[in-house]
Order: C-alpha cells, then structure tokens, then sequence
C-alpha cells in the first residue's frame, strides 16, 4: 500500500535515502525475527569454538592414553574424557570442525547443483524441462540415506567425497525451488526484451534469471547446510561416515551410546546437543532471511 | 482547503445525502513511517446522483472508496467523519458495518474476475448476498438471483445462473458482481474503477447498465476513476483529487469544460483525445477535435490534430529522418526502400490437436521505414502476439516473417541475432521492465554489451549517458536502481536502452498504458520528438485508439487474431469501412460530457437498428 500513495516524481535525495533505507529494511526485518538472531549469534559461537577454541583450550587428540580413560568431568578434562583417552571438550571442538566444514560445503554444493539444474529446466521448458524434473522425481523417491549407506559401503570416502557425495544426493529440493521461480522470470519483459533483441540465453540466466532468484536461492541454501550437518551425522552415526582417528559429532554421539549403560553421560550429551543447535540454529537463520527478503511477499 | 470544496454542495445538504464525508482523513502506518494518503475530504452523493472521483495513481481515491465502506487494510487509520444514510463509519465496530455492507451500501471492484468466488456457481452467490440481510427461502433467493442476472443483461438467465465465473466472459462477470451488489438495493453504490479491467465496448455496455439501474432505483453512485471519458459518460458531479485533498468539486460540465483549478486544467490537457468524425466532414476539412472545443491548450507537438493533410495521401505529420519519409503513409510500391518489417499470411496456432487456440490467421502488414504502424484491438485480439511475431518471440506455424528484407526462418541463428541490433523494444509494464538487480546504467548499456562488445567501458558510459540525455533523463540517473524511478522515468528508462543502439525498427507494446495520462503524454512526445531525430521505423501496439490516432500514420485493426481492416489513420479511424471499427470508435467516451452524450444516443441509436435489422 505504501508504494501506491508515493508521489510520482522522486527528488533526487529522497530516492538515494530511499535506496539506503532499502538494505536497512532487510537487515531490520531479520533482526525482529528474535529466534534468527538467536540462531546466527549461535552458528557464530559454534565456528568460534570449533576453530579458535584449541588456540585456548589444546589437546592431544591423536594419541590414544589408556591410562586415563571415561574419566567424569574434572577440573583437567572440563567434560572428561572417552573411551580412548581423548579429552572430550576438546574433541567436541575436533569434531566440530568436521562436521562444520563438511555441512556447509556439502549444503553449497547441493544448493549450486540445484540451481543451476533447476534454472536450465525451467528457461528450457517443453520436453527438456519435462526430462529434467522426471529425474528430479525419481530422485526424491529415493530416500537419500539409503544411497548414502550403500555408497560408504562400497567405497570409503574422504572429506572431500563425502562432501561430493552429500551435494549430489541433496540438490533436488533446491532445483525443484528455482524451477518455479525461473519459470515466472524467463517470462519477465526484461527477459522478453533481451531476446527480442538477440541476446543470448546464457546471458538471460546468468545476468538476470540468477541474480533475480537469489533470495530463493539463499533461504534454500540455509535449509540445505542444516540438512547436510544432519546428514553428516546419521552416516557417522551408524558407523559410515569419517573415518578415525578423525571424528565428527556424529560419529562422538555414536561412540559414546556404547557406553550408555556405564551412565557416561559426557560421550552424549555435548554432542548430541551441539548437533540440535546447530541445526535449529541454520533453520532459525533460514527463516529470518526469509522474512529479510520477503521471498513469499514478492511472489 | 475546506471552504472552497465544501461550497454549494455542504449548503444545500438538506435533501439528506446517502454519502457525507466530513474532513475525512486516512494516515498508513508502514515500515518508513506513516504516510498521509487522504488529508481533509469533504464531499456528499445525494440519492439518484453519481459523484466521480477522479485523480491518477496515489491520488487517494481508492483509499476514499475504502474508508467509506469501513474496509481499510489493518495499517490504515481513519480520522474525521464518514456517514451512509445516518450511521458513521469511522471508528464503527466490524458488526455494525457487516450489516450496512451489501444492504445499504455496496461496492463493484476493478477486476471482476477476483471478486468472484470461482467455486461457487454465480446464482449461489447472488442468493447469499440477499439471504445475509433478508428472510427470504433459498427457493425465493434463486428466483429473485435469476432475475437479478435478467435485470443486469445476461442472455438466458435461468441457465446461466448455474454456470461458474469462469465460464463467463470479464464483461459477463462484471455484470454478476453488479447484480450482487444491487441485490439488496442499496442506496449507495461504490464502483472503484469499475471498468478499467475491460475492453472500451464491453465498458460501454456496462456504463450504460450502472446508468439505467442508477436511474431506476434513485441510488447514488461514488464512481471512482482515472477516465475522463468514463467520467463524462456517466457522472453528475466531479471532484478532482491531487496528492490526498480534493482540488475542485463541481457539476460534470463545469469541471470537464471550464476547469477552474489548474491542476484539472493540466490533468485534462494532458488527455489523448480521439478525434471524431463531425456530420458535415468527409470535404476534406479537418475534424473537429474535442480539444479545440474545450478551450484547452493548443495541440502540443505530441498531437498534431490527424487529418490534417488530405486524407488519401497524407504526409506523416512530423518530419522524419531518412529518404523514405515523404511517401511513408503512402503506396508502398513506387518505393525503393524495403519494409523494416513484413508479416505475409502469418498464422499462429498455441497447443495441438483438441486444445489448439489459433491466435493468428492471415494476418499481413508491413511497417516502411521511418513510419509508425499503430496495431489497435481489442484484448485476445492477437495484437501483442503480432508485435512478438515481429519480433521473433513466437515462430509463425505458417506465413513468413521478413525484418529489414530478410526472411526470418531462413536466416542463421547468427545473422539472425546480427538482425536484431537493429530492433528496440519497449514492453507494457514498467516495473518488469527492468531488471530489478542491475543500475538504470547497466539496464541501458545492455544491448551495447550484446552487440558492441568491442567498445571500452568508457565508451559504452559515454553512449549511455548520451542516449539519457535523448530521453530527457538526468544523466546521474544511470547510478541509481531501476526501483527508485518513477513509472514514466522507467519508460524512458526503457525507451533508451530500446534506442542506444540506434535502431531502424522501435516496437512498442503498450509502452504508455500503465502509467498516468500526464506522464504518458511526455514519454509520447519524447518518443515522437527523438523519431524525428532518429528516423526510425515504429511498431505501435495500443488498445487506446486515441493514442493510436494522435501517433501512427497507419493503422491496423485486428479482431480475433484477424486484421478487420488497416489503412492510413486518418482514413480509418475516422470514417472506417467496417461495422467492428466503427463499433469500436463508437464505443470510446471522449472526455467531454456535451458531444459524449450525443455519441451515446447515437451509438444506442445504431445499435437498436442492428438489432432490429438481424431480427427482420
């Protein structure tokens, strides 16, 4: 309603505030959404510990000492030690890195994957489209972990094929996303325009369909690094994923479970609640960017 | 401000107006602060009177129909007095409104085909309107719903009744909303743009029913519009809104003819009119044009009076760059200079088999150079996908398509691409105009960036800001987002990425119908003025037949994917061959109350005889 009762002529300095107060707008609509704020102090906490934490607080967490095992919290292991000796504060910060490091690159790869996948089918239409979001479908009807599983079975994959591996069994949601949004832009009269003046269709997607579809596109990628932290989790979990002497939170909480009956309820806990905040954390972020850049208002 | 729109009509209040607003005033809380949209309006509609409310966008108007019927969204707020036929509405509980609403007041929108509910067959709808505030059985309600559906002009009422918005036509759908909003014979009746959404002879019609019922029951009217023409076909009275505050009230005749404020005197001059062909015409003298009569300002540079030469072989009224201007409207044969754009028998069919919609049959036409081609018609004539044909967006399923004398289908995709420098384009909308994401600088050197990729970034600035300077835009505009201009600055916006390559062809589609009429005359003269300049060849695609009249030489007219008839504009739009034309020019109001009723009687007059003559 705003927009309709603005005057029609724009002075030269009310635009250039106006322009200023647009990205004041987005930042100001992210920060009233409490929990985002909440979220993104969280994943900043989380990247703090994880890296600059060992700086602080170093540990040994290659050798094994076996002379100090399932030791409880102490005043020289803060959250104890596990099964092998490790001191458990520090492995959490260890494993962190992994998991971090991993999510993320895994939720961008995914997110890049999807987009473009999503973009080509979309501007393309007609039987292409159809063809590409078919397999699309089939994909989605296969549920990722199972993939996952019978991949590390087969093979065991570094932290570089399991980012690859995770990118390419996550990229379906956010294709499906951009579809949707490149079929209401390839239609765009700037879109016309440029064709009718011979441009090329390269140069439709990535200057205007892309660019025009990055607020989707980032929300998405939120989304898709919370999923793939999850996802890193599971496979470690059950004993697929990093191999050790490396660890992620996944693969902790997994190691940890086996000592469940001896009450060391260290090995669980740290690691199971770092996962769940930060996974809630990117969530929360996800759905302040949302509201920043009113993906749904503007249709 | 108040004493002067108050003036006769607050005195004489004694009749008891069904309407009365009191210095009212709507203030919009948003996230940049409040906003002042409606300061101070007074203004009453007596029963059996139609008030026009008349301003262009952000004027406030809307926002005036809204607060009357309480149905401001939850960020506005509402001061001063609004009272329908003794209660007051401002600061009124929603449950006192919902019984007002639809019984003693109601309201017909823009857009008919979003006031429906499209799950609900229309005599279902009516009847609920009349059940909400009457005891009536629903066996009754129908019957009364179907004769409401007979009242308003739908053919075969008992049948239609049990059809669904979908399956009628804008107009018919209009019609419903206006049998629901008369069902409970409301004294007041809010119609906010009411025909806008529709095609000029499907307005026609619905005026003439909203006139009649208006007469019939003695209901006021509060007609929101930004038509003048709409306003002198229909309305008693005019009050002229500027920035939120009413400028001037007065009788139709007074406001529309001796405009006293100048701010109506501007709006008003700045109305393309449509010329018309007088009685005793057809010797060759110019038309009497609606302008002269009216004692506006003399036709500015944008609007030589058409007709002005002889009619057969005219001369384009502005002078035009190049060797071929001088015969531009005239014979193509005895001409050397190829046509910049050649449709012949071009056919469009969308879909196969049982869902083929055929948009095109045998259309022809050619634009020489340096000349406007005007494609008028009405909506789903096929004029836009004529102009895209030209353009090359959508491949003809037979007939050839040649641009600048090359056969389109027959040329590789690489000259084909080559060809296309030649080509500028302006769309409808100006807000999808532009990408939203690049500069003002990076949306005009776009087609630089295409086709000149040799040039420097220094020269492509240079350019840029030259061809701003052409459309009469500050050349700092270039650093700034497409979203801080206004909508006829992004025109021009567009008109100069459309021109920086210097193009022998401009297509034009609706480049001026979303904006205001005082906007869309000075993009109209810019474009017209750098014609000249330029000489280019123009492709007009317009629904305005005034505009079309005032800017092509040659006119096309098309009707259902088909050409009706074309010929130079002063021929046919002023004495056309065939009835569908003629219909079409008939159907147009022109913004003057006086030669607008005397076009009416005589449209109703040719209609009747058609009918009378099927009948025979």
């Amino acid at each position: 309603m705003s927009a309709v009762i603005q005057p029609d002529t724009v002075p030269a300095k009310a635009a250039a505030s106006r322009e200023a107060s647009g990205a004041r707008l987005a930042v100001r609509r992210f920060l009233r959404n409490r929990l985002a704020v909440v979220g993104l102090a969280v994943v900043v906490l989380f990247f703090l510990f994880c890296f600059a934490g060992p700086l602080v607080y170093s540990t040994d967490q290659t050798h094994t000492m076996l002379q100090q095992v399932n030791l409880a919290p102490s005043g020289s292991h803060w959250l104890g030690t596990d099964a092998v000796g490790h001191d458990e504060l520090g492995r959490l910060m260890y494993g962190g890195k992994v998991s971090l490091v991993v999510g993320l690159a895994a939720g961008v790869l995914a997110t890049v994957i999807g987009t473009l996948w999503g973009a080509a089918a979309g501007y393309a239409g007609g039987w292409i489209d159809a063809v590409m979001m078919r397999i699309v479908d089939a994909g989605i009807a296969i549920p990722a972990l199972f993939i996952l599983l019978v991949v590390s079975a087969i093979t065991t994959p570094g932290l570089a094929g399991l980012v690859l591996i995770l990118g390419l069994v996550s990229w379906l949601v956010p294709s499906r996303l951009v579809r949707a949004e490149t079929l209401t832009l390839k239609n765009r009269d700037y879109v016309l325009t440029l064709r009718a003046i011979g441009g090329t269709h390269a140069r439709a997607i990535l200057r205007h369909i892309l660019p025009n579809s990055v607020s989707t596109v980032i929300v998405a990628a939120t989304f898709q690094v919370a999923d793939a932290i999850l996802l890193v989790a599971y496979v470690s979990y059950l004993g697929m994923g990093v191999r050790p002497p490396q660890t992620d939170w996944g693969g902790m909480l997994s190691a940890g479970l086996t000592a469940a009956y001896s009450g060391y309820w260290w090995l669980i806990l740290p690691p199971g609640l770092a996962i769940i905040l930060v996974v809630w954390a990117f969530n929360a972020i996800g759905d302040g960017l949302r509201d920043a850049f009113d993906v749904r208002g503007r249709g | 401000m108040t004493a002067t729109t108050k003036g006769p009509a607050a005195r004489t209040a004694a009749s008891g107006p069904i309407l009365e607003l009191d210095d009212l005033g709507v203030v919009f809380t948003t996230e940049t602060g409040e906003v002042p949209a409606v300061k101070g309006v007074c203004l009453q509609v007596r029963p059996g009177e139609t008030l026009a409310l008349v301003g262009e966008s952000g004027s406030g108007k809307s926002t005036i129909a809204l607060a009357a019927m309480g149905l401001l969204a939850a960020n506005a707020r509402a001061t001063g007095s609004a009272v329908i036929a003794g209660t007051q509405i401002v600061g009124a509980p929603e449950s006192g409104l919902a019984a007002l609403r639809g019984k003693t007041v109601s309201m017909v929108f823009q857009e008919p085909a979003t006031a429906l509910d499209p799950l609900t067959r229309i005599g279902k709808q009516i009847a609920e309107v009349i059940r909400n505030h009457r005891e009536v059985s629903a066996k009754d309600a129908a019957a009364e719903a179907v004769e409401l559906l007979r009242r308003v002009g739908i053919p075969e009422p008992g049948k239609r009744a049990r059809a669904y918005p979908f399956q009628l036509s804008g107009g018919q759908r209009q019609r419903v909303v206006i049998a629901m909003a008369i069902a409970n014979e409301p004294g007041l009746l809010i119609a906010d743009e009411p025909t806008t959404a529709l095609d000029v002879t499907v307005q026609a019609e619905i005026l003439d029913l909203l006139r009649r019922l208006a007469a019939e029951t003695g209901t006021g009217v509060l007609l929101v519009t930004h038509n003048m023409g709409v306003v002198a076909d229909f309305a008693d009275r005019v009050a002229v809104m500027y920035r939120g505050e009413i400028v001037e009230t007065g009788p139709v005749e007074d406001v529309l003819l001796r405009p006293a404020h100048d701010y109506t005197r501007r709006l008003l001059a700045a109305v393309p009119r449509l010329s018309v062909a007088a009685v005793a015409d057809g010797t060759g003298r110019p038309p009497a044009t609606a302008r002269a009569r009216t004692g506006g300002p003399a036709a500015g540079p944008s609007t030589p009076p058409p007709g002005s030469g002889a009619p057969g072989d005219r001369t384009p009224d502005r002078p035009a760059g190049g060797s071929a201007a001088g015969s531009a409207a005239g014979p193509v044969a005895n001409r050397v200079a190829e046509p910049v754009v050649k449709l012949r028998d071009v056919s469009v069919v969308f879909g196969r088999g049982k869902a083929a919609v055929r948009a095109l049959g045998g259309v022809s036409f050619r634009v020489e150079p340096a000349q406007t081609l005007g494609l008028v018609g009405e909506s789903g004539s096929g004029k836009s996908t004529a102009a895209r044909v030209a353009l090359g967006l959508i491949p003809p399923t037979s007939g050839t398509v040649s641009l600048f004398g090359a056969d389109l289908a027959r040329t590789r995709a690489r000259a084909r691409r080559a060809l296309r420098a030649g080509i500028g384009v302006v769309l409808q909308d100006p807000v999808a105009s532009l990408d939203a994401r690049m500069t003002v600088g990076e949306c005009v050197a776009e087609p630089l960036r295409i086709h000149r990729r040799d040039l420097s970034a220094k020269d492509r600035q240079a350019k840029v800001a030259a061809v701003l300077d052409r459309v009469r835009l500050p050349r700092e505009v270039a650093r700034r987002a497409p979203r801080e201009l206004s909508g006829g600055q992004r025109q021009r916006v567009s008109l100069a990425r459309a021109l920086v390559l210097e193009p022998r062809l401009l297509v034009a589609d609706e480049p001026t119908s979303a904006l205001d009429v005082s906007v869309q005359e000075a993009v109209l003269e810019v474009i017209t003025e750098l014609q000249g300049d330029l000489g280019f060849a123009c492709l007009f695609v317009s629904h305005d037949l005034a505009v079309v009249q005032h800017f092509a030489q040659r006119v096309v007219v098309m009707r259902a994917g088909r050409i009706e008839e074309q010929g130079p504009t002063g021929t046919t739009l002023l004495h056309p061959e065939t009835d569908y034309t003629r219909r079409l020019l008939a159907a147009v109001p022109v913004p003057d109350p006086v030669v607008q009723r005397g076009r009416r009687a005589e449209r109703l007059a040719t209609l009747a005889a058609g009918r009378t003559e099927a009948q025979a």
